[in-house]
């Protein structure tokens, strides 16, 4: 019958098909990889240079950073260049950037802290100095606050001074002596309190849980080993 | 101009103007929305969307013939997806700030609308030239949608234009329009306004042709 066969649809063989999308995706295999080794050494450099920009930021008496990882057992390991990282770094590793100035002594060092803000996640970037066992400064390295609220914590001049910031650790060197708490705008009495910003309470508490809670976990594992820090490798 | 010229022309202006991806036909609102809080944000992701959808549809205007009707789709995305990869490692070799400030929304231009709408509606009938103007037009329409909103609410929300600041230290920001209710106001503001001069225009058009059939 014809009308029967008019209406027919065309159908496409099967082989065709698979034909078909197996050279579409070599074909886009081919782009994403050629784009991918293309850009890389770019991109390399561009993480580089974040990293070195925002340590250098937060240490401004650093002139070259080297990245160590501090193992669980309490073994600081040094990173090689570039992207060695996962293969160098032991499971449970903490990453922190060491400074060291001019002469190659230690000038501080570095560790990125996280804690939950307003909105999303608050991501910092302390220095500590092994000195004076302080922190001294802080730096963002990403947030999503309400612009002319969360972000004051970068400016605002009375929070600023809430550095340095006592950061000892107990006698055993387990933890910290003091946690870092962030407190009510003008009731800070202690050095290791962090006075809040009057209406940015929240982002102010953001900052101080992501250094205390990192400090707790990474300078038990350092401080023991600064000899090794000392000067640079 | 002669005919085909001014036909070309015509064509690359549907996607500005009578076409307008993000003014007249309200596709693509998600990264409109979200990352236009700057102008270079605004133009930085027209600029990636522009790359996407015009390698995409010259891709899928060449293998036309090839891709059969029932994997059209899939192909097409795969071929999406495939150039919003190399604009990711770009934007990332060119610069990581940018690649921070537009965030999820670069990988999320695989899911944007416009792009998937050209491929099926127009790239997979026509031969590479159309195809290339159209993709263009579509691109620069967006592109221009984007950067309006993202100068106006930069302008007002942060009192600077490309990061240079306009009014001095004693400006007050209006900090809404940095935020996503201001997405919203700036996006209405600007539709608005497009719809009276399409209307006016219309009306103008409607004028004219009863003043013709009368004389």
């Amino acid at each position: 019958m014809t009308p029967s066969a008019a209406i027919l649809p065309q159908t496409t063989s099967a082989v065709a098909m698979i034909r078909t999308l197996g050279l579409i995706a070599a074909l886009c295999g081919f782009i994403i990889v050629s784009a991918y080794q293309g850009t890389y050494d770019a991109v390399q450099e561009n993480k580089r240079i974040a990293v070195e920009r925002a340590v250098f930021k937060v240490m401004p008496t650093a002139r070259s950073i080297v990245e160590y990882v501090a193992s669980p057992a309490g073994a600081v390991v040094k990173v090689g260049a570039g992207d060695t990282a996962k293969s160098a770094a032991p499971l449970g590793g903490i990453k922190f950037y060491a400074g060291y100035d001019a002469t190659g002594k230690l000038a501080g060092i570095a560790a990125e802290g996280v804690a939950k803000g307003y909105s999303d996640n608050v991501r910092i970037l302390f220095a500590y100095d092994p000195a004076s066992a302080t922190i001294t400064g802080f730096g963002l390295v990403a947030m999503r606050e309400t612009p002319g609220i969360g972000d004051k914590i970068l400016v605002d001049k009375n929070f600023l001074a809430n550095f340095p910031l006592e950061a000892k650790l107990t006698g055993d060197l387990k933890k910290l002596a003091q946690a870092i708490v962030t407190v009510k705008h003008g009731s800070k009495t202690h050095p290791w309190e962090i006075d809040a910003i009057t209406g940015a309470t929240i982002t102010s508490r953001a900052v101080g849980r992501a250094i205390n809670d990192a400090a707790q976990m990474l300078l038990p594992r350092i401080v023991p080993q600064l000899s090794e820090l000392k000067e640079k490798p | 101009m002669n005919a085909s010229t001014t036909e070309r022309w015509d064509e690359f202006m549907e996607g500005i103007w009578r076409q307008n991806p993000l003014f007249v036909m309200v596709l693509g609102l998600c990264p409109a929305l979200a990352v236009t809080v700057s102008a270079v944000n605004a133009l930085s992701m027209g600029l990636a969307t522009t790359f996407v959808l015009t390698c995409s549809c010259v891709l899928v205007s060449l293998l036309r013939k090839l891709i059969p009707k029932e994997v059209r789709i899939a192909t097409y995305i795969v071929i999406i997806a495939t150039f919003v990869t190399v604009v990711d490692y770009l934007i990332q070799a060119i610069s990581l700030a940018l690649y921070d400030a537009l965030g999820a929304f670069i990988q999320l231009i695989v899911v944007n609308c416009i792009i998937l709408g050209r491929a099926e509606a127009h790239a997979s009938k026509n031969p590479l030239l159309p195809t290339l103007i159209n993709a263009l037009g579509m691109s620069a329409g967006f592109t221009l949608g984007l950067f309006a909103l993202g100068s106006v609410r930069e302008i007002l929300g942060a009192g600077a234009f490309f990061g240079v600041s306009l009014f001095g230290p004693d400006f007050q920001p209006w900090v809404v329009m940095v935020l996503p209710p201001g997405g919203f106001f700036v996006l209405g503001a600007w539709l608005l306004i497009f719809a009276a001069i399409a209307r006016r225009k219309q009306k103008k058009l409607a004028e004219q042709g009863v003043g013709g059939q009368n004389a």
